[in-house]
Protein backbone atom coordinates (compact mmCIF):
# COMPACT_ATOMS: atom_id res chain seq x y z
CA UNK A 1 0.00 0.00 0.00
CA UNK A 2 1.63 3.12 -1.18
CA UNK A 3 2.34 5.73 2.29
CA UNK A 4 2.50 9.66 1.65
CA UNK A 5 4.35 11.39 4.29
CA UNK A 6 3.11 15.26 4.52
CA UNK A 7 6.06 16.07 6.62
CA UNK A 8 8.23 15.52 3.43
CA UNK A 9 5.64 14.65 0.61
CA UNK A 10 4.54 17.92 -1.03
CA UNK A 11 0.01 17.35 -0.51
CA UNK A 12 -0.04 17.93 -4.31
CA UNK A 13 1.49 14.70 -4.97
CA UNK A 14 -0.52 12.83 -3.03
CA UNK A 15 -3.91 14.00 -4.26
CA UNK A 16 -2.32 13.93 -7.93
CA UNK A 17 -2.03 10.04 -7.16
CA UNK A 18 -5.69 9.67 -6.14
CA UNK A 19 -6.59 11.25 -9.67
CA UNK A 20 -4.31 9.19 -11.63
CA UNK A 21 -6.09 5.50 -11.17
CA UNK A 22 -7.24 4.19 -13.96
CA UNK A 23 -10.23 1.90 -14.19
CA UNK A 24 -10.00 -1.50 -13.34
CA UNK A 25 -7.26 -0.66 -11.19
CA UNK A 26 -7.00 -2.59 -7.79
CA UNK A 27 -3.94 -1.00 -5.88
CA UNK A 28 -6.50 1.13 -4.61
CA UNK A 29 -5.40 1.92 -0.84
CA UNK A 30 -3.73 4.46 0.46
CA UNK A 31 -2.21 5.71 3.92
CA UNK A 32 -1.36 9.14 4.65
CA UNK A 33 0.75 9.97 7.78
CA UNK A 34 1.99 13.08 9.28
CA UNK A 35 -1.11 15.27 8.00
CA UNK A 36 -0.19 18.11 10.32
CA UNK A 37 -3.71 19.95 9.97
CA UNK A 38 -2.90 20.24 6.52
CA UNK A 39 -5.91 21.39 4.43
CA UNK A 40 -7.95 20.23 1.14
CA UNK A 41 -6.37 16.30 2.30
CA UNK A 42 -7.93 13.78 -0.05
CA UNK A 43 -9.97 16.15 -1.95
CA UNK A 44 -11.51 15.46 -5.38
CA UNK A 45 -11.62 11.78 -5.01
CA UNK A 46 -13.70 9.92 -8.21
CA UNK A 47 -12.48 6.59 -8.07
CA UNK A 48 -13.64 3.80 -5.36
CA UNK A 49 -10.30 4.05 -3.72
CA UNK A 50 -9.54 4.30 0.17
CA UNK A 51 -7.61 6.25 1.73
CA UNK A 52 -6.22 6.46 5.96
CA UNK A 53 -5.03 9.33 7.00
CA UNK A 54 -3.27 8.84 10.81
CA UNK A 55 -3.83 12.25 12.06
CA UNK A 56 -5.81 15.28 12.42
CA UNK A 57 -6.33 17.67 9.09
CA UNK A 58 -6.99 20.92 8.12
CA UNK A 59 -9.98 22.49 6.06
CA UNK A 60 -11.71 21.12 3.88
CA UNK A 61 -10.24 16.93 3.84
CA UNK A 62 -12.05 14.32 1.35
CA UNK A 63 -14.50 17.88 -0.33
CA UNK A 64 -16.02 16.15 -3.15
CA UNK A 65 -15.56 12.76 -2.68
CA UNK A 66 -17.45 10.46 -5.34
CA UNK A 67 -16.72 7.08 -4.31
CA UNK A 68 -13.83 6.99 -1.95
CA UNK A 69 -13.80 5.33 1.28
CA UNK A 70 -11.73 8.13 3.29
CA UNK A 71 -11.11 7.70 7.06
CA UNK A 72 -9.51 10.16 9.68
CA UNK A 73 -7.73 8.80 12.46
CA UNK A 74 -7.82 12.12 14.17
CA UNK A 75 -9.94 15.42 14.34
CA UNK A 76 -11.20 17.36 11.01
CA UNK A 77 -11.28 21.13 10.59
CA UNK A 78 -13.90 23.31 8.59
CA UNK A 79 -15.62 22.03 5.80
CA UNK A 80 -14.82 18.24 5.85
CA UNK A 81 -16.61 15.88 3.18
CA UNK A 82 -17.88 19.21 1.64
CA UNK A 83 -20.12 18.69 -1.58
CA UNK A 84 -19.37 14.88 -1.57
CA UNK A 85 -21.28 12.93 -4.66
CA UNK A 86 -20.98 9.87 -3.03
CA UNK A 87 -18.75 7.46 -0.88
CA UNK A 88 -17.68 7.21 2.88
CA UNK A 89 -15.82 9.66 5.06
CA UNK A 90 -15.43 8.25 8.18
CA UNK A 91 -13.52 10.92 11.23
CA UNK A 92 -12.63 8.86 14.36
CA UNK A 93 -12.31 12.12 16.64
CA UNK A 94 -14.16 15.67 16.27
CA UNK A 95 -15.08 17.60 13.22
CA UNK A 96 -15.17 21.57 12.88
CA UNK A 97 -17.68 23.62 11.22
CA UNK A 98 -19.63 23.02 8.13
CA UNK A 99 -18.96 19.32 7.91
CA UNK A 100 -20.94 17.32 5.19
CA UNK A 101 -21.71 21.01 3.94
CA UNK A 102 -24.28 20.83 0.27
CA UNK A 103 -23.15 17.20 0.37
CA UNK A 104 -24.57 15.44 -2.28
CA UNK A 105 -24.83 11.67 -1.30
CA UNK A 106 -22.86 8.88 1.00
CA UNK A 107 -22.25 8.93 4.08
CA UNK A 108 -20.16 10.88 6.65
CA UNK A 109 -19.56 9.57 10.23
CA UNK A 110 -18.03 11.63 13.02
CA UNK A 111 -17.60 9.65 16.03
CA UNK A 112 -16.93 12.50 17.91
CA UNK A 113 -18.61 15.57 18.32
CA UNK A 114 -19.37 18.22 15.04
CA UNK A 115 -19.09 21.97 15.95
CA UNK A 116 -21.55 24.21 14.17
CA UNK A 117 -23.27 24.50 10.89
CA UNK A 118 -23.23 20.49 10.63
CA UNK A 119 -24.79 19.89 7.30
CA UNK A 120 -25.64 22.74 6.12
CA UNK A 121 -27.22 23.00 2.73
CA UNK A 122 -27.14 19.17 2.16
CA UNK A 123 -28.97 18.18 -0.94
CA UNK A 124 -29.13 14.66 -0.65
CA UNK A 125 -25.88 12.98 1.88
CA UNK A 126 -26.31 11.30 4.93
CA UNK A 127 -24.79 12.60 8.01
CA UNK A 128 -24.07 9.89 11.50
CA UNK A 129 -22.78 11.81 14.69
CA UNK A 130 -22.02 9.95 17.76
CA UNK A 131 -21.46 13.33 19.67
CA UNK A 132 -23.31 16.45 19.75
CA UNK A 133 -23.67 19.07 16.91
CA UNK A 134 -22.95 23.05 17.20
CA UNK A 135 -25.40 26.04 16.20
CA UNK A 136 -27.05 26.55 12.79
CA UNK A 137 -26.89 22.88 11.97
CA UNK A 138 -28.88 21.41 8.87
CA UNK A 139 -30.05 25.08 7.95
CA UNK A 140 -31.58 25.10 4.42
CA UNK A 141 -31.11 21.33 4.31
CA UNK A 142 -32.66 20.23 1.56
CA UNK A 143 -32.61 16.30 1.46
CA UNK A 144 -30.46 13.92 2.66
CA UNK A 145 -30.62 12.65 6.60
CA UNK A 146 -29.03 14.32 9.67
CA UNK A 147 -28.39 11.57 12.70
CA UNK A 148 -27.26 13.02 15.98
CA UNK A 149 -27.00 10.60 18.90
CA UNK A 150 -25.99 13.39 21.28
CA UNK A 151 -27.26 16.95 21.65
CA UNK A 152 -28.02 19.96 18.69
CA UNK A 153 -27.42 23.22 19.33
CA UNK A 154 -28.96 25.99 18.74
CA UNK A 155 -31.49 26.88 15.88
CA UNK A 156 -31.35 23.22 14.47
CA UNK A 157 -32.58 22.94 11.02
CA UNK A 158 -33.13 27.00 10.12
CA UNK A 159 -35.29 27.54 6.62
CA UNK A 160 -35.50 23.43 6.45
CA UNK A 161 -36.38 22.47 2.99
CA UNK A 162 -37.01 18.49 3.27
CA UNK A 163 -33.95 16.75 5.10
CA UNK A 164 -34.99 14.26 7.93
CA UNK A 165 -33.01 15.31 10.93
CA UNK A 166 -33.06 12.60 13.48
CA UNK A 167 -31.92 13.71 17.16
CA UNK A 168 -31.37 11.40 20.00
CA UNK A 169 -30.37 13.75 22.90
CA UNK A 170 -31.92 17.38 23.71
CA UNK A 171 -32.34 19.96 21.11
CA UNK A 172 -31.54 23.15 22.29
CA UNK A 173 -33.95 25.23 19.86
CA UNK A 174 -35.22 24.63 16.57
CA UNK A 175 -34.65 27.59 13.91
CA UNK A 176 -37.54 29.05 11.51
CA UNK A 177 -40.20 26.59 9.77
CA UNK A 178 -38.11 23.68 11.67
CA UNK A 179 -40.51 21.69 14.04
CA UNK A 180 -40.47 18.23 15.51
CA UNK A 181 -42.61 15.30 13.38
CA UNK A 182 -44.26 11.76 14.46
CA UNK A 183 -41.70 8.84 14.37
CA UNK A 184 -43.78 6.85 11.89
CA UNK A 185 -42.83 3.17 11.01
CA UNK A 186 -41.10 4.16 7.73
CA UNK A 187 -39.02 6.45 9.80
CA UNK A 188 -37.85 3.92 12.50
CA UNK A 189 -36.87 1.71 9.40
CA UNK A 190 -34.97 4.02 7.41
CA UNK A 191 -32.96 5.43 10.64
CA UNK A 192 -32.14 1.79 11.75
CA UNK A 193 -31.06 0.69 8.36
CA UNK A 194 -29.00 3.73 8.38
CA UNK A 195 -27.34 3.24 11.71
CA UNK A 196 -26.61 -0.06 10.90
CA UNK A 197 -25.08 1.03 8.00
CA UNK A 198 -22.78 3.69 10.01
CA UNK A 199 -21.84 1.06 12.40
CA UNK A 200 -23.45 2.43 15.41
CA UNK A 201 -24.70 -0.57 17.90
CA UNK A 202 -25.46 0.99 20.81
CA UNK A 203 -28.77 3.01 19.64
CA UNK A 204 -32.01 1.98 18.49
CA UNK A 205 -34.22 3.96 16.18
CA UNK A 206 -36.97 4.37 18.59
CA UNK A 207 -34.74 6.61 21.00
CA UNK A 208 -34.79 9.39 18.36
CA UNK A 209 -36.72 12.23 17.62
CA UNK A 210 -37.79 13.66 13.87
CA UNK A 211 -37.49 17.08 12.95
CA UNK A 212 -38.37 18.63 9.44
CA UNK A 213 -40.22 21.46 7.77
CA UNK A 214 -42.78 22.91 8.67
CA UNK A 215 -43.15 24.39 5.13
CA UNK A 216 -44.23 27.24 5.69
CA UNK A 217 -41.33 29.14 4.52
CA UNK A 218 -40.87 27.58 1.50
CA UNK A 219 -43.31 26.86 -1.62
CA UNK A 220 -44.02 23.70 -0.54
CA UNK A 221 -46.25 21.69 -4.05
CA UNK A 222 -46.88 18.27 -2.99
CA UNK A 223 -46.67 17.54 -6.44
CA UNK A 224 -43.25 17.68 -6.32
CA UNK A 225 -42.54 15.61 -3.39
CA UNK A 226 -40.62 12.90 -5.27
CA UNK A 227 -38.04 15.28 -6.02
CA UNK A 228 -36.64 15.74 -2.73
CA UNK B 1 -8.82 36.25 7.35
CA UNK B 2 -6.08 36.84 10.12
CA UNK B 3 -4.47 34.35 12.14
CA UNK B 4 -4.35 34.67 16.05
CA UNK B 5 -1.99 32.63 18.40
CA UNK B 6 -1.82 32.49 21.95
CA UNK B 7 0.53 30.17 24.56
CA UNK B 8 0.39 30.24 28.02
CA UNK B 9 2.65 28.18 30.11
CA UNK B 10 1.98 26.70 33.51
CA UNK B 11 5.23 24.45 33.33
CA UNK B 12 8.18 26.70 34.60
CA UNK B 13 10.65 24.60 32.18
CA UNK B 14 8.83 25.87 28.72
CA UNK B 15 9.50 29.45 29.28
CA UNK B 16 12.86 30.12 27.91
CA UNK B 17 10.95 28.37 24.99
CA UNK B 18 8.26 31.06 24.77
CA UNK B 19 9.53 33.14 21.68
CA UNK B 20 10.62 30.23 20.13
CA UNK B 21 7.16 28.43 20.26
CA UNK B 22 5.17 31.46 19.60
CA UNK B 23 7.12 32.46 16.62
CA UNK B 24 6.70 28.86 15.62
CA UNK B 25 3.01 29.29 15.52
CA UNK B 26 3.05 31.76 14.00
CA UNK B 27 4.76 31.61 10.67
CA UNK B 28 2.88 28.47 10.07
CA UNK B 29 -0.10 31.01 10.20
CA UNK B 30 1.33 33.15 7.72
CA UNK B 31 -1.39 32.44 4.92
CA UNK B 32 -4.30 33.60 6.58
CA UNK B 33 -2.87 37.09 6.06
CA UNK B 34 0.55 38.89 4.93
CA UNK B 35 -0.02 42.48 5.61
CA UNK B 36 1.47 42.64 9.31
CA UNK B 37 2.63 40.99 11.97
CA UNK B 38 2.68 41.21 15.80
CA UNK B 39 3.79 39.44 18.75
CA UNK B 40 3.49 40.45 22.88
CA UNK B 41 6.02 38.33 25.19
CA UNK B 42 4.70 38.29 28.54
CA UNK B 43 8.02 38.31 29.83
CA UNK B 44 7.58 38.27 33.93
CA UNK B 45 9.01 41.79 35.59
CA UNK B 46 12.46 41.97 36.54
CA UNK B 47 13.04 43.44 39.79
CA UNK B 48 9.98 45.63 39.96
CA UNK B 49 11.16 47.25 36.73
CA UNK B 50 8.69 48.31 34.29
CA UNK B 51 8.60 48.65 30.33
CA UNK B 52 7.41 50.58 27.92
CA UNK B 53 7.89 49.54 24.09
CA UNK B 54 8.06 52.04 21.87
CA UNK B 55 8.36 52.19 17.70
CA UNK B 56 9.45 54.55 15.49
CA UNK B 57 9.48 55.35 11.58
CA UNK B 58 13.01 56.94 11.80
CA UNK B 59 14.65 54.79 14.47
CA UNK B 60 18.49 56.03 14.09
CA UNK B 61 17.13 59.39 14.19
CA UNK B 62 14.34 59.38 17.06
CA UNK B 63 16.38 56.73 19.63
CA UNK B 64 19.61 58.82 19.32
CA UNK B 65 20.32 59.66 22.65
CA UNK B 66 16.56 58.86 24.00
CA UNK B 67 18.44 57.27 27.07
CA UNK B 68 19.46 60.79 27.91
CA UNK B 69 16.53 62.63 27.31
CA UNK B 70 14.37 60.75 29.71
CA UNK B 71 17.31 60.79 32.15
CA UNK B 72 15.83 63.46 34.50
CA UNK B 73 11.87 61.80 34.23
CA UNK B 74 12.88 58.41 35.22
CA UNK B 75 15.49 59.43 38.49
CA UNK B 76 17.80 57.95 36.23
CA UNK B 77 16.48 54.36 35.95
CA UNK B 78 15.92 54.24 32.34
CA UNK B 79 17.80 51.77 30.27
CA UNK B 80 16.91 51.57 26.10
CA UNK B 81 17.40 48.42 24.55
CA UNK B 82 17.00 49.25 20.78
CA UNK B 83 15.48 46.46 18.38
CA UNK B 84 15.35 47.92 14.53
CA UNK B 85 12.66 50.00 14.87
CA UNK B 86 11.44 49.57 18.08
CA UNK B 87 13.29 50.01 21.53
CA UNK B 88 12.13 48.43 25.26
CA UNK B 89 12.52 51.49 27.98
CA UNK B 90 13.30 49.40 31.46
CA UNK B 91 12.89 51.71 34.32
CA UNK B 92 11.63 52.09 37.65
CA UNK B 93 7.73 50.84 38.15
CA UNK B 94 7.27 54.17 40.09
CA UNK B 95 8.28 56.32 37.28
CA UNK B 96 6.04 55.02 34.12
CA UNK B 97 3.73 57.72 34.46
CA UNK B 98 6.15 59.94 34.15
CA UNK B 99 8.23 59.02 31.35
CA UNK B 100 5.21 58.20 29.50
CA UNK B 101 4.42 61.72 30.24
CA UNK B 102 8.01 62.86 28.71
CA UNK B 103 7.78 61.41 25.62
CA UNK B 104 5.56 63.21 24.41
CA UNK B 105 6.79 65.87 24.63
CA UNK B 106 10.59 64.80 24.21
CA UNK B 107 9.92 62.61 21.50
CA UNK B 108 6.33 63.03 19.74
CA UNK B 109 7.24 61.14 17.27
CA UNK B 110 7.74 57.94 18.61
CA UNK B 111 4.52 55.42 19.15
CA UNK B 112 4.22 53.67 22.50
CA UNK B 113 3.28 49.97 21.86
CA UNK B 114 2.48 48.83 24.51
CA UNK B 115 3.66 49.54 28.75
CA UNK B 116 3.46 47.53 31.62
CA UNK B 117 5.37 45.19 34.39
CA UNK B 118 5.81 42.51 31.84
CA UNK B 119 4.49 43.31 28.31
CA UNK B 120 6.63 44.06 25.38
CA UNK B 121 4.81 43.96 21.81
CA UNK B 122 6.77 43.90 18.68
CA UNK B 123 4.89 44.80 15.55
CA UNK B 124 5.35 45.36 11.75
CA UNK B 125 4.20 45.65 8.44
CA UNK B 126 5.56 42.40 6.63
CA UNK B 127 5.24 38.65 6.73
CA UNK B 128 5.54 36.83 10.33
CA UNK B 129 9.06 35.31 9.91
CA UNK B 130 10.49 38.32 8.79
CA UNK B 131 8.80 40.27 12.28
CA UNK B 132 9.95 37.55 14.08
CA UNK B 133 13.93 37.83 12.74
CA UNK B 134 13.94 41.62 12.79
CA UNK B 135 12.90 41.57 16.75
CA UNK B 136 15.02 38.41 17.71
CA UNK B 137 11.21 37.14 19.15
CA UNK B 138 12.85 33.83 19.24
CA UNK B 139 15.41 34.09 22.12
CA UNK B 140 12.59 35.76 24.36
CA UNK B 141 11.30 34.03 27.21
CA UNK B 142 8.64 34.37 29.46
CA UNK B 143 5.12 33.35 30.90
CA UNK B 144 2.65 33.67 28.12
CA UNK B 145 2.36 35.46 24.84
CA UNK B 146 0.25 36.29 21.96
CA UNK B 147 0.52 36.83 17.89
CA UNK B 148 -1.49 38.05 15.35
CA UNK B 149 -0.66 38.13 11.21
CA UNK B 150 -3.14 40.13 9.89
CA UNK B 151 -5.37 40.48 6.28
CA UNK B 152 -6.37 43.87 6.57
CA UNK B 153 -10.33 44.86 6.21
CA UNK B 154 -11.37 47.50 8.58
CA UNK B 155 -8.07 50.08 8.04
CA UNK B 156 -5.19 50.56 6.96
CA UNK B 157 -1.89 48.32 6.90
CA UNK B 158 0.46 50.32 9.11
CA UNK B 159 2.40 49.28 12.09
CA UNK B 160 -0.17 51.00 13.94
CA UNK B 161 -2.94 49.21 13.18
CA UNK B 162 -1.24 45.51 13.23
CA UNK B 163 -2.32 43.53 15.96
CA UNK B 164 -1.92 43.29 19.15
CA UNK B 165 -3.20 46.81 20.60
CA UNK B 166 -2.69 47.19 23.84
CA UNK B 167 -4.90 50.16 25.33
CA UNK B 168 -3.68 49.59 29.01
CA UNK B 169 -1.14 48.63 31.09
CA UNK B 170 0.33 44.93 30.66
CA UNK B 171 -2.78 44.79 28.41
CA UNK B 172 -3.12 43.27 24.62
CA UNK B 173 -5.88 41.77 22.51
CA UNK B 174 -5.31 40.20 19.17
CA UNK B 175 -8.63 39.86 16.87
CA UNK B 176 -9.68 37.96 14.16
CA UNK B 177 -13.32 39.43 12.76
CA UNK B 178 -14.63 42.57 12.36
CA UNK B 179 -16.62 44.85 14.35
CA UNK B 180 -20.19 46.57 13.47
CA UNK B 181 -20.22 48.82 16.44
CA UNK B 182 -16.82 50.28 17.12
CA UNK B 183 -17.49 53.62 15.95
CA UNK B 184 -20.43 54.22 18.52
CA UNK B 185 -18.29 52.46 20.88
CA UNK B 186 -15.38 54.47 20.49
CA UNK B 187 -17.26 57.88 21.01
CA UNK B 188 -18.87 56.42 24.22
CA UNK B 189 -15.28 54.77 25.45
CA UNK B 190 -13.51 58.50 24.76
CA UNK B 191 -15.83 60.05 26.79
CA UNK B 192 -14.77 57.37 29.37
CA UNK B 193 -11.62 58.79 29.00
CA UNK B 194 -9.92 56.12 26.80
CA UNK B 195 -7.53 57.26 24.09
CA UNK B 196 -7.07 55.99 20.84
CA UNK B 197 -4.51 55.72 18.27
CA UNK B 198 -5.96 54.57 14.89
CA UNK B 199 -9.57 53.92 13.15
CA UNK B 200 -9.12 50.74 14.14
CA UNK B 201 -12.11 48.32 15.23
CA UNK B 202 -10.03 45.95 17.07
CA UNK B 203 -8.34 48.66 18.81
CA UNK B 204 -12.03 49.45 19.87
CA UNK B 205 -12.15 46.21 21.88
CA UNK B 206 -9.20 46.02 23.35
CA UNK B 207 -10.30 49.75 24.97
CA UNK B 208 -13.37 48.23 25.81
CA UNK B 209 -11.76 45.53 27.76
CA UNK B 210 -9.56 48.15 29.35
CA UNK B 211 -12.31 50.14 30.46
CA UNK B 212 -14.36 47.50 32.00
CA UNK B 213 -11.03 45.78 33.67
CA UNK B 214 -10.46 49.69 35.13
CA UNK B 215 -13.86 49.17 37.13
CA UNK B 216 -12.52 46.58 39.24
CA UNK B 217 -13.60 43.37 36.70
CA UNK B 218 -11.58 40.91 35.98
CA UNK B 219 -10.30 40.02 32.96
CA UNK B 220 -12.68 37.12 32.83
CA UNK B 221 -15.94 39.88 33.80
CA UNK B 222 -14.88 41.70 31.35
CA UNK B 223 -14.89 39.47 28.59
CA UNK B 224 -18.62 38.16 29.80
CA UNK B 225 -19.56 41.72 28.89
CA UNK B 226 -18.00 41.87 25.29
CA UNK B 227 -20.27 39.20 24.22
CA UNK B 228 -23.34 41.50 25.83
CA UNK B 229 -21.89 44.85 24.36
CA UNK B 230 -19.63 44.43 21.11
CA UNK B 231 -21.32 43.42 17.36
CA UNK B 232 -19.83 42.04 14.90
CA UNK B 233 -17.42 39.03 14.68
CA UNK B 234 -14.75 38.02 16.36
CA UNK B 235 -12.48 36.06 17.61
CA UNK B 236 -10.29 37.10 21.03
CA UNK B 237 -7.08 36.37 22.38
CA UNK B 238 -6.51 38.76 25.21
CA UNK B 239 -3.57 38.60 27.83
CA UNK B 240 -3.03 40.47 30.97
CA UNK B 241 -0.11 40.59 33.49
CA UNK B 242 -0.49 37.17 34.50
CA UNK B 243 -4.02 36.05 33.01
CA UNK B 244 -4.92 34.43 29.81
CA UNK B 245 -8.32 34.61 28.27
CA UNK B 246 -10.13 33.72 24.75
CA UNK B 247 -13.28 34.42 23.45
CA UNK B 248 -16.02 34.13 20.36
CA UNK B 249 -19.01 35.49 19.30
CA UNK B 250 -21.95 33.86 19.27
CA UNK B 251 -22.38 33.27 15.60
CA UNK B 252 -18.54 31.91 15.75
CA UNK B 253 -17.51 31.84 12.18
CA UNK B 254 -14.03 32.62 13.03
CA UNK B 255 -11.96 29.32 13.56
CA UNK B 256 -10.19 28.73 16.59
CA UNK B 257 -8.53 25.49 18.55
CA UNK B 258 -7.25 25.66 21.71
CA UNK B 259 -4.92 22.60 23.44
CA UNK B 260 -4.04 21.90 26.87
CA UNK B 261 -1.59 19.72 28.94
CA UNK B 262 0.00 19.82 31.93
CA UNK B 263 2.75 22.16 30.43
CA UNK B 264 0.78 24.39 28.62
CA UNK B 265 -2.84 26.11 27.18
CA UNK B 266 -2.32 27.01 23.28
CA UNK B 267 -4.77 28.74 20.45
CA UNK B 268 -4.58 28.32 17.39
CA UNK B 269 -6.51 29.64 14.57
CA UNK B 270 -6.10 26.19 13.01
CA UNK B 271 -4.85 23.02 14.22
CA UNK B 272 -1.66 23.50 11.82
CA UNK B 273 -0.43 26.15 14.46
CA UNK B 274 -0.04 23.50 17.19
CA UNK B 275 1.17 20.40 15.47
CA UNK B 276 4.82 21.28 17.16
CA UNK B 277 3.94 21.64 20.38
CA UNK B 278 5.58 19.37 23.10
CA UNK B 279 3.32 16.48 24.01
CA UNK B 280 0.19 17.79 21.37
CA UNK B 281 -0.19 14.43 20.53
CA UNK B 282 -1.72 13.63 23.91
CA UNK B 283 -2.78 17.09 24.63
CA UNK B 284 -6.69 17.49 25.08
CA UNK B 285 -7.47 19.24 21.61
CA UNK B 286 -10.83 21.48 21.44
CA UNK B 287 -12.40 24.10 19.14
CA UNK B 288 -13.96 26.51 22.12
CA UNK B 289 -17.45 27.24 21.72
CA UNK B 290 -19.62 30.14 20.71
CA UNK B 291 -20.35 32.86 23.43
CA UNK B 292 -17.89 30.93 25.58
CA UNK B 293 -15.02 32.83 28.03
CA UNK B 294 -12.27 30.91 28.54
CA UNK B 295 -9.52 32.43 30.85
CA UNK B 296 -6.39 31.62 33.15
CA UNK B 297 -4.46 33.42 35.66
CA UNK B 298 -1.00 32.55 37.26
CA UNK B 299 -1.96 34.92 40.42
CA UNK B 300 -5.46 32.59 40.43
CA UNK B 301 -3.53 29.63 39.88
CA UNK B 302 -0.49 30.07 42.60
CA UNK B 303 -3.61 31.40 44.87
Amino acid sequence: MPVFDLSVTPLREFNQALHDIKDGANDTAFEVVNPRGHHSVAVGIDAPVSVEVKGSVGYYCAGMNDGGTVTVHGSAGPGVAENMMSGTVVIEGDASQYAGATGRGGLLVIKGNAASRCGISMKGIDIVVHGSIGHMSAFMAQSGNLVVLGDAGDALGDSLYEARLFVRGSVKSLGADCIEKEMRPEHIEALGALLEKAGVSDAKPEDFKRYGSARTLYTFNIDNADAY
Amino acid sequence: MCGIVGLFLKDKALEPQLGALLSDMLITMTDRGPDSAGIAIYGGAANGDAKITVQSANPEQDFAGLQDKIEDASGGTAKVEIKSTHAVITLATDKLDAVRAALSTIAPTLRVMGAGESVEIYKEVGLPKDVVNRFGVRAMGGTHGIGHTRMATESAVTTLGAHPFSTGADQCLVHNGSLSNHNNLRRELKKRGLRFETENDSEVAAAYLTAEMDTGKDLGQALEGALDDLDGFFTFVVGTKSGFGVVRDPIACKPAVMAETDQYVAFGSEYRALVNLPGIETARVWEPEPATVYFWDHEKAAA
